[in-house]
């Protein structure tokens, strides 16, 4: 590994954050599961909230039912993160090869302002196929992020635009709708693969 | 010895643009593994990435970034709580040790390219000037890979 270095205008904090980041932070579970205690995502048949998705159709939780499900919030404008973390989610995807088929994969954007059912539509269609977007109404969006007991909020920049800081987290859910578990940003193939196939056994184990 | 370095230098750097060595620590500065993604349009801000390695034995710091590609180019960091909360923030300036290696990486830090002038096309190059403190400037061919790229090789 190679050393570096960080020191931004003298606040230490930052160069610890640096760091830490460059000694591999993402390799890392960081302390404890990204969610914390009592933060568990509910059951896909516990939530309630209505969205559109990128071909201009109803869903909602109900939706993913009866297929094991891979749900993750971001938005179109994100240029670092959302990215990062859809070519990830293809490259498992593509590790997956025909099973790929048999899973819901959910793109969940928190910035319904931009992030129309166009947008959505054109944006996914650069990454894996199996890949859907889902954006809606504000309050839809806030009570979905809400039932993942995920986050996200508006921060404006100083060039009079926005960004959203959001959970960078990948979501798990069997095909019954249950929580399994989550993939943290950045995770490696070799430690995310597993985990969705654990999404899927559980169906199988299930018989459903 | 170090007419060969500077040899060395200037062939690792060639096939990334030419470095203008203006000053002795910065002129000393390689940048390598280049690449940023495609963007849709001008709206959507882009993001480039590479690692810029101080070769030679005075600190530099760098201090900001120039484009003609974008009308507002800087240093960010990603930074992810233990919430899983992903935010971004403007990094300052950015000290690199001798033989140290800042690597700008997905996740980490990235050159934000605020205000695209023109839209990113994946197989074309834009000319990033990374500017240090010293006055010197290292400008880089940046590559464009796809919009799905995990790395300059995608
Ligand atoms: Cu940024």
């Amino acid at each position: 590994m190679r050393r570096r270095s960080v020191l931004g205008y003298g606040a230490a904090a930052f160069g610890v954050i640096g760091m830490t980041l460059f000694a591999g932070w993402w390799r890392v579970d960081g302390p404890g599961a990204p969610q914390a205690v009592g933060a568990r995502p509910l059951p896909l048949t516990e939530m309630e909230f209505s969205l559109t998705n990128h071909e201009d159709r109803t869903v909602g939780p109900e939706t993913l039912i009866g297929s094991p499900t891979i749900a993750f919030f971001g938005f179109t404008y994100c240029p670092d993160v959302c990215p990062t973390t859809l070519a990830d989610i293809s490259d498992w995807l593509d590790a997956l090869e025909g099973d790929a088929e048999k899973l819901n994969v959910v793109f969940i954007t928190v910035d319904p302002e931009r992030d129309t059912v166009e947008a959505m539509a054109e944006y996914v269609d650069y990454f894996h196929p199996a890949i859907r977007g889902w954006t809606g109404t504000e309050r839809q969006i806030a009570r979905a992020v809400e039932g993942f007991r995920a986050t996200y909020e508006k921060v404006p920049t100083e060039s009079g635009g926005y960004t959203m800081n959001h959970t960078a987290s990948v979501f798990l859910f069997d095909a019954q709708g249950r929580f399994v578990s989550t993939i943290d940003y950045h995770e490696p193939r070799e430690f995310a693969v597993p985990k969705i196939r654990r999404a899927m056994n559980d169906e199988e184990a299930e018989g459903a | 010895m170090k007419s060969i370095l500077i040899a060395m230098l200037v062939a690792m750097t060639l096939p990334f643009g030419l470095a203008t060595p203006a000053c002795a620590g910065s002129g000393d500065v390689v940048v390598e593994n280049a690449w940023s993604r495609a963007s849709i349009g001008t709206s959507r801000p882009g993001a480039a990435y590479m690692d810029i390695r101080n070769a030679g034995d005075e600190d530099v710091t760098l201090t900001g970034l120039r484009t003609d590609l974008a009308g507002m180019p800087e240093f960010h960091l990603t930074s992810t709580n233990n919430q899983g909360v992903s935010s971004m923030s403007p990094v300052g300036e950015i000290a690199i040790a001798p033989g140290e290696t800042v690597a700008l990486a997905p996740g980490g830090m990235h050159a934000m390219l605020m205000q695209l002038r023109r839209p990113m096309e994946e197989g074309g190059t834009f000319p990033l000037t990374l500017l240090f403190s010293d006055g010197g400037e290292v400008t880089v061919e940046v590559p464009i890979r796809g919009i799905a790229a995990r790395g300059p090789d995608d």
